[in-house]
């Protein structure tokens, strides 16, 4: 078996990997989901709108169900702190995302103008939300949280829900809510014509440039503005996860040491600059499908950004900074890190393969005849 | 205060999880129902079979809608609201949780997608083959989830660590098989069968007694007969295993479940009904059959039942050594190079989460009374009458099932379903109770483990999130209000859909 700490450090990439996996499946069609309002008009194109990710958007969602699941079994104590510590956000984020299975599948099953509406603006809120509290979030973690543990591990929050809307997380929910628009129009454009293809090539150019700027502001903000945590003294990574066995302190500009310690870091954010930079390029000479791949890469590395940054902190404590959970310590066992590797080894591909395989069935573009010639049985 | 929260938080999963469980079971049991009319479809080319397959399809797709939404309640509530669990134990649950989703959400949900919408874009085979991965996908997604809750119930395969302080994996093969969740697998996956097959069952029947959609109505339900008959067997006879490994690995719950106080003489007579006096310890009267408890609990004739007096003494034993390894950990935790101390709470520490009960009452160990540990001794066995009663509810619905889905089965084999209209009346008045059996199964194996969350390793009592009551009050209106409306709209559409039957396809082929 792998030794301990080279699985801590896999299981921070493989986290890293699922939750750009999220971004670019879930993120694309929760984008539709914003821009469903805006870009289709009257029902038969908004039709067009949501049967663009009809077949797809369920097993997009497992994405999510299994990073959750994944950090529930690699980093349980980041599973129990981050849960419970955001408890409202995490219910806004289930609350809205209460509103897709039910608006995909049963919106349009009534024929009824008020019935439908409604469920469009469901869809709104189940694509919009999520990705703005997701961004939030990271805000929030790059600033430190204030949590602390008790001697028996129990973890206490202590600041309140409103704490959390501070300025820079606002503004990291607007980039990670950006950057999810952006990519939902790109798909978009890919899969529709006519008018809902113009209007996604507008939001398009829109979306991306907006999260390219946001992005740009957001990380000089981190650089000069927001302290970052640092570990004092030496600390053994290979020892058995105990959170209170080190000590961390509050330090400007801690956030960038990762950078100018290891320079090819740095390759991460110019992928995030570079790739959105040629996404919004292609998508303007109507490349649709190319473009999608670069908001891809871009979304990875604005993602891997905010996790480079970091480490090895995954959750810093602004109220006890020793408290503060870093992959060295959140991390479950040996046995459990070694069997959950092997179960993403073995079963990412085939998951690939088959999501693959569903998109090729369902390809080409969705058209008003498509919908009027199939009106009972798409949604 | 911390007692509030308790009870609220258990509210809150109890009402979320029951809730889970009125779709799942449909979705479990309707995928194969699906694939049979579909390879009958493919083997004999009758467009029939597609109409049905869609139209049953399309109650499973509202069905299934609901299945995802509150699933995904049932992921966050673990970190919500039990985090101290979640930090606990996460190490050994959180494994199938993860490969529930790797292994069996992804393939349930991509190829749901492509059932819906693949008809025209997939050669016939193909389409089969989506279905059947589908309903692949489902039962695996049951087969984790309770691999997970079967560890709840048998913790085995894992260790307690002083220094990260919570249970560790220390074998995976021996968490899978753990034989409590195989029972629980099985019996389960066949409950939902039972679900299904009544679902098909009591709306074709509705259909024969209004003369509405004959030929379809006639084979869906010999369909489902057939389907039935066989879930009804099978639950029945994988509820019994589920009986023999409650008894062995965990006493309280079957000596609860069967009201039995006193450790009879091997081998036990099983009570068919019996008037429970809590108070008073004991039964007023019972009516018993010989021998059957001892064949049915324990395999044998010579091992004997447990009865909650003896079980309480022998808990006694526990607790009162779990104090000393609560006391033990904790001068561990400040000292933890101390080579001793570290052996011998290796040596005690199989009653820690016995000592951990009396933290309900106090929390520094020194202050324990007589009286308070008479308390926790008292709390390890759940209330007795429920368990009673809803056991016996329970097993009278499954062999209720059984005599149904025969009668349909022999009508339909000779032919003339539709004309036994008591029959068909019955069938349909049924609908709602597996329903209500299932609801009930879960409660007694539910509430049967309390106190604990983790049996005989982390009571309930401590595994909440250090959360205000206030918070978690609000999030239940919330689920209440939402779940209200979602099934309002849910049952709307279910009954205006079977009721519009299936009409639509017929035209269009
Ligand atoms: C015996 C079966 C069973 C049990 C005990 C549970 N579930 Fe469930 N769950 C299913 C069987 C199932 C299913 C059949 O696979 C569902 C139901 C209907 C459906 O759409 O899929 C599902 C859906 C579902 C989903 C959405 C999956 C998707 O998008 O496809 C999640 C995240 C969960 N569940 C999570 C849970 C958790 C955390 C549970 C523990 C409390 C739980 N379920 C109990
Ligand atoms: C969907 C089917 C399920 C139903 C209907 C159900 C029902 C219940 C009920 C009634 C309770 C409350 C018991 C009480 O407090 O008296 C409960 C508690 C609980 N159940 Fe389940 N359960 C289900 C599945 C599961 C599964 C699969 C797990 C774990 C994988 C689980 C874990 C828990 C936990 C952690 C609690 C809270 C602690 C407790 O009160 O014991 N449940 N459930
Ligand atoms: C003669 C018939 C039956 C017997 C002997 C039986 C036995 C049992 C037992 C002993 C348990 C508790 C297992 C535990 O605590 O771990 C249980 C649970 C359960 N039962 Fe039954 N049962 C029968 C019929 C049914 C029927 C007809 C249904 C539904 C259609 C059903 C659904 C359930 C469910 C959903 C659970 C909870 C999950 C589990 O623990 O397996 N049972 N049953």
């Amino acid at each position: 078996m792998l030794d301990y700490v080279t699985l801590k450090i896999i299981w921070w990439v493989l986290v890293g990997v699922l939750l750009i996996g999220f971004a670019i499946m879930d993120g694309h069609d929760m984008g539709v989901g914003t821009l469903l309002p805006f870009v289709g008009k009257g029902d038969t194109e908004r039709r067009v709108v949501i049967n663009t990710v009809a077949p797809h958007w369920d097993g997009n969602q497992v994405w999510f169900i299994t990073a959750g699941g994944a950090v529930f079994a690699a980093w349980p104590l980041i599973y129990a702190t981050a849960f419970s510590g955001f408890y409202w956000a995490m219910m806004a984020v289930l609350w809205s995302l209460f509103f897709r299975p039910v608006g995909f599948d049963y919106r349009s099953k009534i024929e009824n103008k008020i019935w439908r509406q409604t469920w469009d603006w469901g869809l709104f809120v189940g694509g919009f939300i999520p990705p703005v509290i997701f961004g939030v979030a990271f805000g929030n973690l790059l600033q430190g949280v204030p949590f602390y543990f008790d001697e028996n591990l129990l973890v206490h929050y202590t600041g309140s829900f409103w704490a959390l809307l501070n300025p820079f997380a606002l503004l990291a929910g607007l980039v990670s809510s950006a950057m999810i628009t952006f990519h939902g129009a790109i798909y978009l454009m890919l899969r529709t014509e006519g008018d809902i293809h113009r209007r996604a090539k507008i939001a398009a150019n829109i979306f991306g440039i907006l999260a390219l700027g946001l992005f740009a502001i957001a990380g000089i903000w981190v650089a000069k503005g927001i302290g970052g945590y640092a570990i004092v003294g030496n600390y053994d990574i290979s020892a058995l996860p105990n959170p209170l066995d080190k000590q961390v302190t509050h330090q400007t500009g801690a956030w960038m040491q990762n950078y100018s310690k290891m320079p090819i870091t740095m390759a991460i954010p110019a992928l995030a600059f570079i790739s959105g930079i040629i996404a919004i390029f292609l998508a303007k000479i109507e490349k649709a499908g190319a473009a999608f791949v670069f908001s891809s890469l871009m979304m990875a590395g604005i993602i891997g950004t905010a996790g480079i940054s970091m480490f090895p902190f995954l959750m810093p404590s602004s109220s006890n900074p020793n408290s503060s959970l870093m992959v060295w310590d959140s991390a479950s066992s040996h046995l459990t890190l070694g069997i959950m590797f092997w179960a993403v080894v073995i079963f990412m591909p085939i998951i690939i393969i088959y999501t693959s395989w569903a998109y090729k069935v369902m390809s080409g573009k969705v058209t008003k005849n498509y919908i009027e010639d199939n009106k009972h049985s798409v949604y | 205060m911390q007692e509030q929260l308790v009870d609220i938080s258990r509210l809150q999963f109890a009402a979320t999880a029951m809730y889970h469980f009125l779709f799942v079971p449909l979705t479990i049991g309707m995928t194969w129902i699906l694939v049979i009319m579909e390879s009958v479809y493919v083997m004999t080319g009758k467009t029939i079979y597609k109409d049905m397959t869609k139209f049953w399809g399309k109650l499973f797709g509202i069905n299934f809608a609901l299945g995802v939404t509150t699933g995904i309640t049932m992921e966050f509530q673990f970190g919500t609201n039990w985090a101290y669990y979640s930090h606990y134990v996460g190490d050994i649950f959180g494994a199938p949780l993860a490969i529930e989703g790797l292994m069996a959400f992804f393939l349930e949900s991509t190829f749901i997608g492509l059932f819906f919408f693949g008809w025209n874009k997939l050669p016939k085979a193909q389409h089969l083959l989506v279905t059947l991965l589908m309903a692949i996908g489902t039962n695996l997604s049951a087969l984790w989830i309770l691999i997970a809750n079967g560890w709840m119930q048998n913790p085995v395969g894992s260790d307690f660590s002083y220094v990260t302080m919570r249970m560790e994996m220390t074998n995976f093969w021996d968490v899978i098989f753990n034989p409590v969740a195989q029972a629980k697998f099985v019996h389960t996956v066949s409950a939902g069968y039972v679900v299904g097959a009544m679902f098909v069952l009591s709306i074709s029947a509705y259909y024969l007694l209004n003369n509405k959609h004959i030929e379809f109505a006639k084979r869906s339900f010999r369909i489902a007969a057939a389907f039935g008959l066989a879930a009804a067997c099978s639950v029945i006879v994988l509820g019994d295993e589920s009986g023999y490994t409650v008894g062995e690995a965990q006493e309280t719950k079957l000596a609860a479940m069967e009201a039995i106080w006193h450790t009879e003489k091997a081998p036990a007579g099983l009570n068919l009904i019996a008037s429970i006096d809590e108070k008073a310890q004991k039964n007023n009267w019972e009516v018993q059959i010989p021998y059957a408890l001892g064949i049915i609990g324990t395999r044998s004739l010579s091992k004997e039942v447990k009865g909650i007096t003896e079980i309480k003494e022998r808990n006694r034993e526990r607790i009162i050594a779990g104090i000393e390894a609560v006391k033990t950990l904790e001068q561990l935790r400040r000292n933890p190079s101390d080579k001793a101390m570290v052996a011998r709470f290796e040596t005690i520490k199989k009653d820690l989460g016995y000592g951990l009960l009396l933290r309900k009452y106090v929390t520094n160990m020194d202050e324990v009374t007589p009286a308070i540990i008479q308390k926790a001794v008292d709390s390890t066995i759940p209330a007795v009458t429920p368990m009673f009663w809803g056991f016996r509810a329970m097993v009278g619905l499954g062999f209720t099932f059984l005599l149904l889905f025969a009668a349909s089965f022999y009508y339909t084999l000779r032919g003339k379903c539709a004309h036994e209209k008591w029959l068909l009346r019955a069938v349909l008045w049924s609908l709602p109770l597996p329903w209500v059996a299932c609801e009930i199964g879960w409660f007694v194996a539910e509430y049967g483990r309390q106190p604990w969350t983790i049996y005989g390793v982390l009571p309930t009592h401590l595994s909440v999130s250090a959360i205000s009551v206030e918070n978690v009050y609000g999030s239940l209106a919330g689920f209440i209000g939402f779940y209200t409306l979602l099934l309002v709209v849910e049952l709307y559409l279910m009954f205006k859909f079977a009721r519009l039957g299936p009409t639509q396809y017929s035209e269009q082929h």
